[in-house]
């Protein structure tokens, strides 16, 4: 049974902002089928009474105090960028609107 | 923009008809020094980029680290909202991608706010009080700025590339959620902005934001939505975002009503979706619809680790908040001796910290009122500004009141310094020196004035001397229109009777 | 050997010697750090034509170091224990001012402004950097075969993988390029690649080395620590990275315990009273024969010197790899998205139609990513999206509780767990390549401390039937990083006894200008 579609492929590539050519969708939609069948049985004993855990050290209230320190300087913010202007960095357009 | 809708039921036919259901998003950001996650300094109005770290530039193998204050800020509005402090909260990343988010993710609080179950109780314009439901207060970074070059509308949809500064990217925020607020009527536009506006009253008393609306400290996202009657399910909301100042607020929460009425009273359905408010049409135009596509994939932030506020810590914090503003408001109103409407003036007009700092500075309760209220008030008005923003401070108001209270200047003359001190003039008592308005105090050169007034009015000064004292405001004017108005006009009454008492 | 270094007449081959000679040496002044540079520089001229350990090699950078660590220590300054000894850093540790790319073409040509916080400990102690190594693409793979620019070769067989994902690091130290390297271990990056190459890699406690600086591959996984060819060497580039950083939230305050100490305690032999812990679900079925043997007899050297061997059962450790495969792509799927071509590195335009952000991110992205990193950033949305973050994600989690909880119980039992490293030893180039589940096999015996959370250390214990080869693992408890020290010291120094001498002296000499056969040859250059 497949469980990853290449649509569902497609769908989540779209999410992760990745173009993918049809032959990696082809492709990657069989992989991940066998892959997600394989890792799915985590939930065969993750049962409802098992606590999760998201950190491996049981760490709480770790704090910067607030003191502000030199800032990176401007051109190395901007030594790496692809393109920049006016000491900000260009970006294509930008379609959506948040 | 071209798609607005245009029809609009009326107001009050819309609000007679269906009931507004309103949800309010204030986003504060807070006035730490350095930012959320890393220690780049918050310096409003920077050169752009020149506030950032590794950090909050998001390059690759920088990681966060809290900062303690932000978390301070926090708890102090979780309390002054009377909300629960959670035990342990934690952070997680909300996935997206927009280029003003450095790392295409927010680090924000998502199922586990810091603060949660609170409410304020707000106080409208007629002394009514409205208690609005907070479900949660959540910490969450700030994002960049883009600005968006070439194209023909200067929109963002014209565009043809934007520039992007990440000053404010990780400036900490702390998000207040209220529960739908029901039962308003006519009122939700009014109980909207009441709202907002007691937010920023306790971000300023607790001392944790400037909160000026006109940077973008304190902005508000309004959802609403109408149903039939207050029994009905709730309707399709609308959320509308980045409605900047206290008037927009009612402004937006009126075009809602008006426009989702019209929507349903031509038999459709009311969408779903984002609305932007345009301050110079007064309208809002539809923005992203919310859909399913809208898949933030929060999960637990593995780069920070949990917050558990103790519980010694929190009642620290609450033992150092400020008074409530609006029981402060009372408590001043009883020691001031304001009626009921002055006070609601005085607190409507955002003059209360004005003139309870000149009351420190030695005026008068009645007198300190009286110049925020009055002349600044109209001085306000005609420029279009709030009285915080006029260029006078409540200490020169002070000083001002202190020199016509030692004599040294009139009321009429109080009112020429007080325009040389927002001409830039300098201090009131600069003003006096350099106009040359003190009151003219010399018995000397006053006698004189006196003197020439009786010896040209004599009809007058006969009839006073005979003592009828009716026409005796005859020679005071003739006085102070010698001296050009730097008279103490009671001096110069004393003067003008001893004169004719001595004859 | 053909690379002769100008230094060698007078003190041997530099090279071949640990980090510890070397540091007694250049205290000794038998030496300086220039010439140990140098000679390093020069092997690496030599040979890593044939074995493609660097990306990036440093040699300004390196011998300005070692200038300055000699003049200083003429001038009778009081410099760190490791001052002067070269050491190569995997390529995703951000190191300000050399190019880091961490195997993938969308970081082509990026140069960090800044350095990691382990990056900034090497160079206060003094300590040249020789380049960068390869690895597998944002550490996503058990072979390095997954770099965008091209394999780094096995030592002991250029026709064969290093291990990965850093096997740049660990085939740099096996080929006596460098005598210390950084690795980063996810999954078993540096345990794993030690195994198949002969060398020692520790991974560390989680929060036992800062990751400030780390390019993050799953957050709550990775963890830095030393690719060394002793155990004591390892000890001794522990303790200079590790410790409190107050930049990585993650970071544990606890002091480091004394790890060089444990090593040359370990160097006796003797583990009278020591309890060691034989993981049986880390030991049976899909081991290499080889590999089992190898095992079975370091037990007995063990048991010899005294240590009392039990067998503890971990059962949820069947369900480590799946949970897994959950929690680091969905971690890397969200760490991996700042690379989007708008702040820094690649940025592909696309050919056609309008060019907006969102087109431009998504032709980025997909020209500028791997296929693994494509398949597992793919993965990782699918375990966090909406409706299936319980089933995947969430459940994940509850067997990381698992795993943990079954470590708890056997460390109620014993002071160390053992297994084998790895499940077999090096396989060839392109072998596994289009299997990912096969590759993801490789990692099953390291996956476990990771999502635990406790160190763990790859020490060689000899060559499987074919020759090559394998790995001992010793895992301990959180915090508890000396016990793997002694345990190892102890194991290397029975295991040198018996073989006259490090395992390594067993590696086929390598030949200045070799070049592989095999068919992937030609991918020694960016694709």
């Amino acid at each position: 049974m497949s469980t990853i579609s290449r649509e569902e492929v497609a769908r989540l590539a779209a999410l992760a902002r990745i173009d993918l050519t049809e032959s990696e969708l082809n492709r990657l939609a069989g992989e991940l089928d066998v892959i997600v069948e394989s890792v799915a049985k985590v939930s065969e004993i993750a049962t409802a009474d098992v606590p999760a855990t998201s950190h491996p050290m049981p760490l709480t209230n770790v704090y910067r105090e607030d003191v502000p320190t030199e800032p990176l300087p401007v051109q190395d913010v901007l030594a790496g960028a692809p393109a920049a202007a006016g000491g900000r960095f260009l970006v294509p357009q930008i379609l959506e609107e948040d | 923009m071209s798609t607005a809708t245009t029809t609009l039921v009326d107001y009050d036919e819309a609000v007679a008809r269906f009931d507004p259901v309103i949800g309010i998003e204030v986003h504060v950001e807070l006035g730490t020094r350095s930012k959320m996650f890393c220690s780049a300094p918050t310096e409003f109005g920077a050169e752009p980029n020149t506030q950032v770290t590794p950090v909050s530039l998001g390059l690759p193998g920088a990681l966060p680290v809290l900062n303690r204050t932000a978390v301070e800020s926090a708890i102090k509005i979780g309390l002054a909202l009377n909300c629960q402090i959670a035990e342990v909260c934690r952070f997680a990343r909300k996935n997206y991608f927009y280029p003003d988010v450095p790392k295409n993710f927010q680090t924000s609080q998502y199922d586990e706010p810091i603060a949660f179950d609170g409410y304020l109780d707000v106080d409208l314009e007629d002394g009514t009080v409205v208690r609005v439901e907070i479900e949660r207060a959540h910490m969450e970074e700030d994002a960049g700025k883009n600005t968006h070059v070439g194209g023909a509308t200067g929109r963002i949809h014209g565009a043809e590339y934007s520039l992007v500064d990440y000053n404010r990217a990780g400036i900490p925020l702390v998000e207040i959620v209220t529960r739908p607020i029901t039962g308003l009527g006519d009122r939700a536009p009014e109980v909207a902005r009441a709202y907002v506006q007691a937010l920023r009253d306790i971000f300023r008393a607790l001392d944790v934001s400037e909160a000026r609306m006109e940077r973008g400290n304190v902005r508000a996202d309004v959802n609403l939505s109408l149903r039939a009657t207050p029994e009905s399910p709730l309707g399709t909301r609308t959320e509308t975002k980045n409605v900047n100042s206290f008037r927009s607020i009612e402004r937006a929460v009126r075009y809602e009503v008006s426009r989702q009425a019209a929507v349903l009273d031509a038999g459709g359905t009311v969408i779903q979706e984002t609305r932007h408010w345009h301050e110079d049409t007064g309208t809002t135009t539809s923005g992203r619809v919310k859909s399913d596509a809208e898949d933030y994939r929060y999960f637990p932030e593995p780069d920070l680790v949990p917050v558990a506020p103790s519980r010694e810590w929190v009642e620290e914090i609450r033992a150092t908040l400020p008074e409530s503003p609006p029981i402060r408001r009372r408590r001043l109103q009883a020691e001031w001796g304001y009626a009921d409407a002055e006070m609601r003036d005085v607190v409507n007009a955002g003059a209360v910290e004005l003139i309870e700092a000149t009351i420190v500075a030695g005026a008068a309760a009645t007198a300190a009122r009286k110049w925020w209220m009055g002349e600044l008030a109209r001085t306000a008005n005609t420029e279009g500004v709030e009285l915080a923003e006029l260029p006078v401070t409540p200490e020169q108001i002070g000083e001002l009141q202190r020199l016509v209270d030692s004599g040294r200047i009139n009321d009429k003359l109080a009112r020429q310094v007080l325009a040389g001190v927002l001409a830039g003039e300098g201090s009131p008592a600069e003003v006096v020196a350099s106009r040359g308005l003190e009151v003219v105090s010399d018995d000397g050169a006053l006698l004189a004035a006196v003197d020439e007034a009786l010896a040209a009015q004599p009809d007058i000064a006969a009839k006073v001397r005979g003592g009828n004292l009716g026409p005796v405001g005859a020679i005071i004017g003739a006085v102070m229109k010698a001296t050009r108005g730097q008279a103490d006009a009671g001096r110069v009454r004393e003067l003008v009777l001893e004169r004719i008492a001595q004859d | 050997m053909t690379a002769q270094t100008p230094a060698a007449g007078r003190t041997g081959d530099l090279t071949r010697r640990s980090a510890a000679d070397l540091a007694a040496a250049l205290r000794a002044g038998e030496v300086t750090s220039v010439e140990v540079t140098q000679a390093h520089l020069d092997r690496i001229a030599a040979v890593d034509g044939a074995v493609h350990a660097f990306l990036h090699v440093s040699a300004d950078d390196a011998l300005a170091t070692a200038r300055d660590v000699d003049a200083r220590r003429a001038a009778g300054e009081d410099l760190h224990p490791l001052a002067g000894v070269p050491i190569a850093v995997k390529d995703v540790v951000v190191t300000k001012g050399l190019p880091t790319t961490a195997g993938s073409k969308i970081l082509e040509g990026w140069v960090p402004p800044y350095d990691a916080t382990l990056v900034e400990r090497l160079r206060a102690a003094g300590m040249p950097i020789l380049g960068k190594t390869n690895m597998d693409e944002f550490a996503m793979g058990s072979s390095t075969e997954h770099s965008a620019y091209g394999n780094t070769h096995n030592p002991w067989d250029l026709d064969r993988i290093p291990g990965g994902s850093g096997g740049g690091s660990a085939a740099a130290v096996a080929s006596f390029q460098a005598p210390l390297a950084i690795g980063t271990d996810t999954g078993g990056s540096i345990r794993q690649p030690g195994a198949v190459t002969g060398t020692v890699g520790v991974k560390p406690t989680y929060g036992g080395v800062s990751r400030y600086g780390l390019i993050a591959l799953a957050s709550s996984l990775d963890q830095a620590g030393p690719v060394t060819r002793t155990v004591l060497d390892s000890a001794l580039l522990h303790e200079v990275i590790g410790g409190h950083d107050p930049r990585d939230s993650t970071s544990l305050t606890d002091p480091l315990p004394d790890l060089v100490a444990a090593a040359r305690a370990g160097q006796g032999g003797d583990l009278t009273g020591v309890r060691v812990g034989i993981v049986d679900e880390l030991n049976g079925e899909g081991y290499q024969e080889g590999v089992r043997a190898r095992f079975d007899e370091s037990i007995a050297l063990l048991a010899a010197a005294g240590a009392e061997v039990v067998h503890v059962s971990c059962p949820h450790f069947d369900y480590a790899l799946a949970a897994y495969y959950l929690i680091l792509p969905s971690e890397a799927s969200s760490n991996l998205a700042k690379f989007d071509g708008m702040r820094f590195g690649l940025r592909v335009v696309p050919t056609e139609g309008s060019i907006t952000a969102e087109r431009v991110m998504g032709a980025t992205r997909g020209q500028g990513f791997g296929d693994e990193v494509k398949r597992r950033i793919i993965l990782g949305t699918y375990a966090l999206s909406a409706g299936y973050y319980d089933a995947y994600y969430g459940s994940a989690q509850k067997v990381r509780t698992l795993i943990q909880q079954d470590f708890a119980a056997a460390f109620e039992q014993v002071d160390v767990l053992v297994s084998p490293t790895a499940p077999t030893t090096a396989f060839r180039l392109g072998e596994k390549l289009d299997d990912p589940i096969a590759m993801y096999l490789n990692d099953i015996a390291t996956i476990p401390a990771n999502l635990a959370g406790i160190p763990g250390m790859s020490v060689p214990n000899g060559v499987s039937d074919d020759g090559l080869p394998v790995g001992f693992q010793i895992l301990a408890p959180a915090r508890a990083d000396d016990r793997l020290y002694r345990v190892g010291a102890a194991l290397e120094a029975l295991l040198e006894k018996q073989w006259g001498g490090p395992l390594l002296d067993r590696a086929p000499e390598l030949v200045a200008g070799h070049e592989p056969t095999h068919a992937l040859q030609t991918e020694g250059t960016p694709r």
